[in-house]
């Protein structure tokens, strides 16, 4: 029955629920799941080898969650993590979690105990829908048989549509082992339908169209919204057009191309200064697909006090929550592009000399832009920002690459250059320690032929480094650097501005992260100087197999810009001393 | 400001401690809130009252209508509508005393809807306000209230505008049929 059954064109079939639950993955369109198995979930996993679906079998089921997480943000489809009841259930909370903030459509399958004695505390027994309610978009509970299809198929609808999110079904033991028709049709879901409050309206976009003629410092801030609606293109457009600079947000990197010409940089409390200073002095914010989060606007009464701002994003929501804005075009960034864009012409741009406002942030870039990295004498030691940049200049920026949360994150968004979408992968708005390695395994499964990094600190990676083995068993070819600085960096940063140095349990002690490796039967290699970086990075990418790069960086090296909390987007710390890790155009 | 939302949502497990947990998340805390079945087969209708800055409304509702088990919210505002709350309403009353709150009763067009010889029930349906004049005169005539249940208010907008949430549950012109055995099969 294999082939037949999970093909959703046959006709309606009496399955098991556990079948059914595969025969509807199949049916749509999933071809790799990341899971753990357990009691509550067995019979799913028992009907498994019917159906044509690759299965990873991760080795904590956080790791598994953040796997579903970075498929989804490689390939743009639903990422599915499956795991059992209870603590299984639970290891998912913080991988479901990180997709909410940011976005990201993924499903999660859970097993429960049987029907019968739900709400006894049974062996095993969480309520996991009860538990996850706030960090999902959705989620249900099935325990009937018959209802699994319906409830996979609208939870992926769901997933995927409007602003996208992690959706969660709990399905029963005996739901799972109990006989029902399958019929994958008829569990269709009704017409997905927008949320009702989307609008764009005529005079809206007028507007915004005049609002962007007239303007004569505008800056466009480009957010992840941009890759999530596809409207790299329209973005593209519409900057050359009306010749406006391109500001990122972390998660917006990759969503414009960081070798254009109007391409600012990244910005907020890491952003570069020459961006965060020309969002202060702007006359006009074109906010696309991002949502003025706490991390990029500073304080909300100093932002960008001047600018008239029009703000296009698909979740109504987000209109006025933190920055009050003066047109809002609500609905599906490349939709709205498409209609603005009739409306601007390349030669209202001429009249506004925009020119002379490029030219004046590019004449604030100064001396920081003055990017010496290749200046820097060679004191023996090795500082993260060489790593990034060498990193992003041998690969040609082609690769892939998941970042973990702290200062390598930090320097990665502002050295590693990305050209194409979907080719950073990082948790922004969670800020998930233990995200990189997991979700670069994610990766790898959905884009095999892609070149994958993964960019992870001492600390973070140590949280999920368990999934060496999910590597090596599965056999992925992916490259890992650990920028290794002896503490958990971002904290003791903050430890040293903001708390007299007094670096409380931020020293780290870590294995040897290149022995660890070797354990796992992953070849490794440790980098202290600059002048092994090159060689050591060409081994790892031409070796058979995965590799670890262990670099022993700088380790009190501080990331800046910084704008401390509370202050506004222009109060920077900046870099102290002459001694800026950055790059001169010999770098290029 | 108060702020008082009309909702229609899915009749099913749950949904209720989705739109609780939604203001929870917001930190809005919830005045009062009705659900009750609606003129729709499978669809109740809820009517929230809270707390919130003017412009939170706004914020409310978009969210309100991000979770899947939501069909129609209305943010009532100022817009002419009828509002009414049923309250219950048990007093310490004697033979001796029993008429004066007859009376009282009378004035505020309650009814008394259950007695024993030491205590009556009041029923009164009315305006927040008026629920709260008439245990205000109980309470100034010394009687001793034992107890008070009030359902918090329902509110209905006045004039033929069923249309705006009907339309926003009538099927879409696209795919009727479809549309249609889906709201059947709820
Ligand atoms: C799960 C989790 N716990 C705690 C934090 C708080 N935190 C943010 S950055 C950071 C330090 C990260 O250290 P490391 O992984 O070594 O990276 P580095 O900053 O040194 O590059 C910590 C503890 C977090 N973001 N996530
Ligand atoms: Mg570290």
């Amino acid at each position: 029955m294999d082939t037949q059954a999970n093909s959703p064109s046959t006709t309606p079939t009496m399955l098991t629920g556990a079948e059914i639950l595969w025969a509807t993955l199949v049916g749509e369109g999933v071809t790799d799941v990341f899971g753990y198995p357990g009691g509550a979930i067995l019979p799913a996993y028992d009907a498994l080898r019917k159906f044509p679906i690759r299965h990873i079998l991760v080795r904590h089921e956080q790791g598994a969650a953040h796997m579903a997480d970075g498929y989804a943000r490689a390939s743009g489809k639903v990422g599915v993590a499956i795991a059992t009841s209870g603590p299984g259930a639970t290891n998912l909370v913080t991988g479901i979690a990180t997709a909410m903030l940011d976005s990201i459509p993924m499903l999660c399958i859970t097993g429960n105990v049987s029907s019968k004695v739900l709400g006894t505390d049974a062996f095993q027994e969480v309520d996991i829908t009860g538990v996850t309610l706030p960090v999902t978009k959705h989620n249900a509970l099935v325990t009937r048989a018959e209802d699994i299809a319906p409830a996979l198929r609208l939870a992926i609808q769901i997933a995927r549509s409007g602003r996208p999110g992690p959706v969660l079904v709990d399905i029963t033991k005996d739901a799972q082992q109990a006989t029902a028709l399958f019929d994958f049709e008829a569990a269709k879901p009704k017409p997905y339908r927008p949320h009702p409050m989307l609008k764009v309206e005529i005079h809206g976009l007028a507007q915004a169209a005049e609002l962007i003629r007239s303007a004569k410092k505008p800056i466009i801030l480009a957010g992840h919204g941009i890759q999530q609606s596809g409207a790299m293109e329209q973005v593209r457009t519409l900057a050359e057009r009306a010749q406006i600079p391109v500001a990122m947000t972390l998660l917006g990197i990759g969503g414009f191309p960081a070798s254009h010409p109007l391409n600012l940089g990244m910005m907020g409390m890491h952003g570069e200064a020459w961006v965060n200073h020309a969002i202060q002095e702007a006359d006009l914010i074109l906010a696309c697909g991002m949502r003025f989060d706490d991390r990029v606007i500073g304080t909300p009464s100093t932002y960008a006090p001047n600018a008239k701002k029009i703000h296009i994003e698909i979740d109504p929501a987000e209109i006025n929550k933190n920055i009050k804005v003066d047109v809002a075009l609500v609905g599906d960034l490349k939709e709205v592009l498409e209609q603005l864009l009739p409306q601007i012409s390349s030669h209202h741009a001429g009249q506004r000399n925009s020119s002379t406002w490029i030219k004046t942030i590019e004449a604030s870039k100064g001396q920081s832009a003055v990017r010496d990295i290749k200046n820097l004498p060679d004191s023996g030691h090795l500082y993260a920002a060489h790593v990034m940049h060498d990193l992003w200049r041998i690969t040609g920026g082609n690769a892939i690459v998941s970042t973990d949360v702290g200062q390598h994150q930090m320097w990665e968004a502002q050295y590693f250059h990305h050209e194409t979408p979907r080719s950073l992968i990082t948790s922004g708005g969670l800020g998930t320690m233990g995200f990189a390695l997991p979700s670069a395994i994610g990766a790898k499964v959905a884009c095999p032929k892609k070149e994958v990094w993964v960019i992870a600190g001492d600390g973070g990676f140590q949280m999920t480094a368990a999934e060496l083995a999910t590597i090596k068993q599965e056999n992925l070819k992916i490259n890992i650097a650990i920028i290794n600085n002896g503490y958990l960096g971002m904290v003791r940063q903050w430890q040293e501005f903001f708390y007299d140095r007094n670096y409380e349990s931020t020293p780290l002690i870590s294995p040897d992260f290149v022995k660890l490796a070797d354990a796992h039967g992953i070849a490794g290699r440790a980098v202290k100087t600059r002048s092994e970086l090159e060689a050591a990075v060409n081994e790892a990418r031409a070796h058979n197999g995965p590799f670890l790069l262990n670099f022993l960086v700088e380790q009190e090296d501080s990331v800046y810009p910084m704008i401390p909390a509370g202050r506004a987007l222009h109060e920077m710390i900046r870099r102290p001393g002459h001694n800026p890790i950055v790059e001169t155009s010999n770098d290029l | 400001m108060l702020h008082t939302f009309v909702a229609y949502v899915e009749d099913k497990p749950g949904v209720l401690t989705r739109v609780a947990s939604l203001f929870r998340r917001l930190n809005i805390n919830i005045i009062s809130v009705t659900v009750g079945c609606s003129e729709r087969d499978g669809i109740s209708r809820m009517t929230l009252v809270c707390e919130a800055s003017a412009e939170a409304g706004h914020r409310i509702r978009a969210s309100l209508y991000k979770l899947d088990n939501i069909i129609e919210v209305d943010d009532i505002a100022g817009a002419p509508a009828v509002t009414r709350e049923l309250a219950l309403i048990k007093v310490a009353a004697t033979k001796q005393t029993r008429s004066a709150i007859f009376e009282l009763a009378e004035v505020f067009r309650a009814r008394i809807v259950d007695l024993t010889a030491e205590s009556l029930m009041i029923e009164m349906t009315g305006v927040e306000s008026k629920v709260e004049g008439l245990v205000q005169v109980l309470e100034d005539s010394d009687f001793q209230i034992l107890e008070i249940s009030r359902s918090g208010k329902m509110t209905m907008r006045r004039g033929h505008h069923t249309s705006r949430v009907l339309k926003a549950m009538r099927p879409t012109a696209e795919e009727p049929e479809e549309a249609e055995a889906a709201a059947e099969a709820e």
